[in-house]
C-alpha cells in the first residue's frame, strides 16, 4: 500500500459525504444524488465516479473484482484494480463469487450475483432523457414531474421507422415504478439481470456528480410496449472456447478476409465453464484420494 | 487459433517506462530542473496553478515537468493532488485595491488616479523571433521608476462608482461562497459558484467564448476599465485563534469591465461589471472570464440571451478541461460490448426490405 495516502485515496470526510450520498441513493431508488465529485488520479471518462463509490465503500477485509467489457484483462480494469490494490491494499481477484465488490464498466458479470455482494457501475451520462433534452435544469423537473412521455415517443418513434426499438446499450428502465433510469451502456442483454437482483446496485457519474443506487430485490423494468415487448440480444453462433449459447459473446475478427468468431465476453463466466469441461478428467483421482 | 489477448500489466508497465524515457530525452542533454521551469516558463506555471485550483508554484512545475510540457495534462495532475488536501477553512476576503501592483492599465481613461503603469508585458513587442535568446546570455537589466508605486490604487470602476455612472458592488451577504469543490453544481448557478467555474475553466474555451460574444453572438460592448497585476497578502482566521493572521502573498491578475446597458424595468442606463481574476500573471485568461462573466449576467439585467457565452448551463458544464479531456478521450477506452450490440442492431435493421416500414405506414 502507498504510504502518504489515506486508505482508499480519498480523505475520510470526502469518503463519508459519498456514503451519505449513496444512503440517499438506496432510499430513492433510481434517483440521481448530486455529490461534490472529486478529481480521481485517473481521467474523467474512465471511471472516476466508480471509483469514488468503490473508494467510499470499501473495507481492508473486501476482495474488489474490476471488469471492463466483462473482461478482468482488460488494460482500464487493470489500471483501477491496481489502483486500489495500491492506495488500499485489498485483495483483488477475477473470480465473481469471491468478490464482495465487483466495479464494473459496461457489464453485469454472466455469474448471477449474490446477496452482500455490490456491484458498482462507472457511468458516463447518468441522465436517462439526455439525449432528448440538453438541460439539467429542465431534466431535474421532468423526473421530479415523472413526466416520461418524451422517452416513450422516442421509442414509439423507432418503432414507427425501423420496426422496432433501435437502441441496443443503455436502454432505459424504469426503477421501482417511479423513476426513470439509465443503466449506464450495459447492453441491454444485461438489463434482466438488474430486475430483483439479490446484489446491492450503485452507480457513479463522476464528471457528471451524480449516484444512484438499486437496492436489492428492486423492480428495474426495460420500457417497453404491449405489442413490441422487451427482448435481449441472441447470437445464432456459440462461444469459441467454452461453448456457451447463452452468454453475450464479442464478434473477433479474425482474419481480412471475412473471418469472425465469437467469444464470451465474460472471462471469468468463459473461464469456469472450460474449466468445469476439463474437470471430469481429474475428478476420479480425487474420489482415489 | 484465437488466443485472448493477456499480458495487459506487462504492456501498461512497459509503456509507462517507454513514457519516462522519451520524457527524459536526449540524455547527454541537461535535465530540466523544476527551478528552471518555476523561474523561467513561469507562465506556464502560473497557468496551471490557475486551472489546476492549487497556488504552489513548485508543485505546479513538478506536474509540467513529470507532462513533458502538456499543460492541461499537468493541470490534471494537480487537481488530483489537490482532492488529497485536507481543508481547513477559507482565508479572508483579498483587497486588490491594497496590491503591490507591478502592472495597472486602464483603457477607459487616458490617465488614472496612480497612473498608467506597464510593468512586464509582450504588448507592443514585435513578434520577431530573437535569436539572440537561442544563443542564451542574460538579458540587460531593467530600469527602475524613480518614484515608488503608490501604496493603495483606488480601482478605476470605484472612482466611477462614485457618480453612479456604473453599478455598485453586490453587497456581501456575509455568508460562505459556494464552493463546486465541495458541493456539486447545480442550476440556477449564483455568481459567485459561475465566477469560481470561471477562473478555473480552460483558458482556451473561455477565450472562444468571450470572442464570440465580440463577434455578435450576444454582445457586450465592453471596455477594459482596467487590469493590474502585482501581489496581495492573504489572511487566515484561524478558530482557534480567533484573529487574522497572515499566512503568505500572492500573484494575482485582476480584469474590471465595464459593459454598457441601456436599462430595463425599473434600472436606468449604466455601465455595468464583469469580472476576471487568475493567480500569477494570466491577463488573458482574465479579460476572457470578465466577459463571459458578464455575458452570464444576461438573464439577471433582463436582456435577450441567446448566444452561446450567455448560457450559463452551457458554459459551466463545457469550461473544465480536466472533465472536457477525459470524457472526449475515454473513446480510447474498448467499446467491444456496446459495439457488438450496434453492430447486431444494425444488421437486424438492415436484413428488413428497404422502404418496408415507410411503404406499410402509407398503406395505412
Amino acid at each position: 500500500m502507498s504510504d502518504g495516502y489515506n486508505f482508499g485515496y480519498l480523505d475520510e470526510h470526502t469518503k463519508r459525504a459519498i456514503r451519505r450520498g449513496l444512503l440517499k441513493a438506496v432510499a430513492i431508488p433510481g434517483y440521481q444524488v448530486p455529490f461534490a465529485s472529486r478529481e480521481m488520479p485517473l481521467p474523467y471518462g474512465w471511471g472516476t465516479g466508480g471509483i469514488q463509490v468503490t473508494a467510499a465503500i470499501v473495507g481492508p477485509a473486501d476482495t474488489l473484482k474490476v471488469i471492463d467489457q466483462g473482461a478482468d484483462d482488460t488494460t482500464n480494469a487493470i489500471s483501477i484494480r491496481r489502483f486500489f490494490a495500491r492506495v488500499a491494499g485489498v485483495a483483488t481477484t477475477e473470480r465473481t463469487p469471491e468478490a464482495t465488490i465487483v466495479q464494473t464498466r459496461h457489464r453485469i458479470p454472466e455469474t448471477p450475483l449474490s446477496e452482500g455482494q455490490i456491484l458498482v457501475y462507472q457511468v458516463p451520462i447518468p441522465e436517462p432523457l439526455r439525449w432528448l433534452e440538453p438541460r439539467e435544469s429542465e431534466t431535474r423537473k421532468m423526473h421530479a414531474l415523472a413526466d416520461y412521455g418524451a422517452m416513450h415517443v422516442k421509442l414509439y418513434e423507432d418503432i414507427a421507422i425501423y420496426g422496432r426499438i433501435a437502441t441496443s446499450y443503455d436502454y432505459p428502465v424504469r426503477v421501482d415504478g417511479r423513476y426513470l433510469m439509465r443503466p449506464s451502456p450495459i447492453p441491454k442483454f444485461d438489463n434482466p439481470k438488474m430486475d430483483m437482483n439479490p446484489a446491492l446496485q450503485l452507480f457513479g457519474a463522476g464528471r457528471e456528480k451524480r449516484l444512484y443506487a438499486v437496492p436489492p430485490y428492486t423492480s428495474v423494468k426495460s420500457l417497453d410496449f404491449e405489442d413490441h415487448p422487451f427482448t435481449v440480444q441472441s447470437w445464432d453462433e456459440e462461444c469459441a472456447l467454452c461453448g456457451s449459447h447463452d452468454s453475450f459473446l464479442d464478434e473477433v475478427i479474425v482474419d481480412d478476409q471475412g473471418g469472425r468468431m465469437f467469444v464470451c465476453s465474460d472471462t471469468d463466466h468463459c473461464g469456469q465453464r472450460r474449466d468445469a469441461k476439463a474437470k471430469p478428467q481429474t475428478q476420479p483421482q480425487v474420489g482415489a484420494s | 487459433m484465437y488466443v485472448a489477448v493477456k499480458g495487459g500489466e506487462v504492456a501498461i508497465d512497459n509503456a509507462h517506462r517507454l513514457m519516462a524515457e522519451e520524457r527524459r530525452g536526449n540524455k547527454a542533454t541537461q535535465e530540466l530542473s523544476l527551478e528552471q521551469i518555476e523561474g523561467q516558463l513561469g507562465l506556464a506555471v502560473d497557468r496551471v496553478m490557475i486551472e489546476g485550483s492549487v497556488y504552489d508554484p513548485g508543485l505546479a512545475a513538478l506536474a509540467i515537468k513529470q507532462a513533458q510540457g502538456d499543460l492541461v495534462e499537468a493541470i490534471f495532475l494537480l487537481r488530483a493532488f489537490r482532492s488529497t488536501l485536507p481543508r481547513f477553512g477559507y482565508t479572508q476576503p483579498v483587497d486588490t485595491a491594497e496590491m503591490e501592483v507591478r502592472r495597472r492599465i486602464s483603457a477607459a481613461f487616458k490617465d488614472v488616479p496612480g497612473g498608467q503603469i506597464l510593468g512586464p508585458t509582450y504588448d507592443y513587442t514585435h513578434r520577431l523571433l530573437e535569436f539572440a535568446l537561442a544563443a542564451g546570455g542574460n538579458p540587460p537589466e531593467a530600469v527602475t521608476a524613480t518614484a515608488p508605486v503608490d501604496r493603495i490604487l483606488p480601482r478605476v470602476t470605484d472612482v466611477l462608482g462614485r457618480d453612479g455612472l456604473i453599478e455598485g458592488e453586490p453587497e456581501g451577504t456575509g455568508d460562505a461562497p459556494g464552493d463546486i469543490t465541495r458541493d456539486p453544481l447545480t442550476f440556477p448557478a449564483g455568481r459567485d459558484v459561475r465566477l469560481q467555474n470561471l477562473a478555473r475553466a480552460d483558458e482556451g474555451f473561455l477565450l472562444a467564448m468571450a470572442y464570440s460574444s465580440q463577434r455578435g453572438y450576444g454582445h457586450t460592448h465592453p471596455f477594459a476599465a482596467e487590469i493590474r497585476m502585482g501581489e496581495v497578502t492573504v489572511s487566515f482566521v484561524p478558530p482557534e485563534l480567533g484573529f487574522e493572521i497572515e499566512i503568505g502573498e500572492i500573484t494575482l491578475t485582476e480584469c474590471q469591465m465595464i459593459n454598457q446597458f441601456r436599462g430595463a424595468d425599473e434600472k436606468p442606463p449604466q455601465f455595468t461589471r464583469g469580472y476576471g481574476v487568475t493567480f500569477g500573471q494570466a491577463e488573458r485568461k482574465a479579460m476572457a472570464m470578465a466577459l463571459v462573466d458578464r455575458s452570464l449576467r444576461a438573464v439577471e439585467l433582463g436582456e435577450h440571451a441567446g448566444a452561446p457565452a450567455q448560457d450559463v448551463e452551457f458554459i459551466l458544464m463545457h469550461s473544465d478541461n480536466v472533465e472536457a479531456s477525459g470524457f472526449v478521450q475515454h473513446l480510447k477506452l474498448p467499446h467491444y460490448v456496446d459495439f457488438q450490440s450496434e453492430l447486431e442492431l444494425l444488421r437486424g435493421l438492415r436484413s428488413q426490405p428497404l422502404h418496408s416500414t415507410a411503404e406499410k405506414m402509407a398503406a395505412e
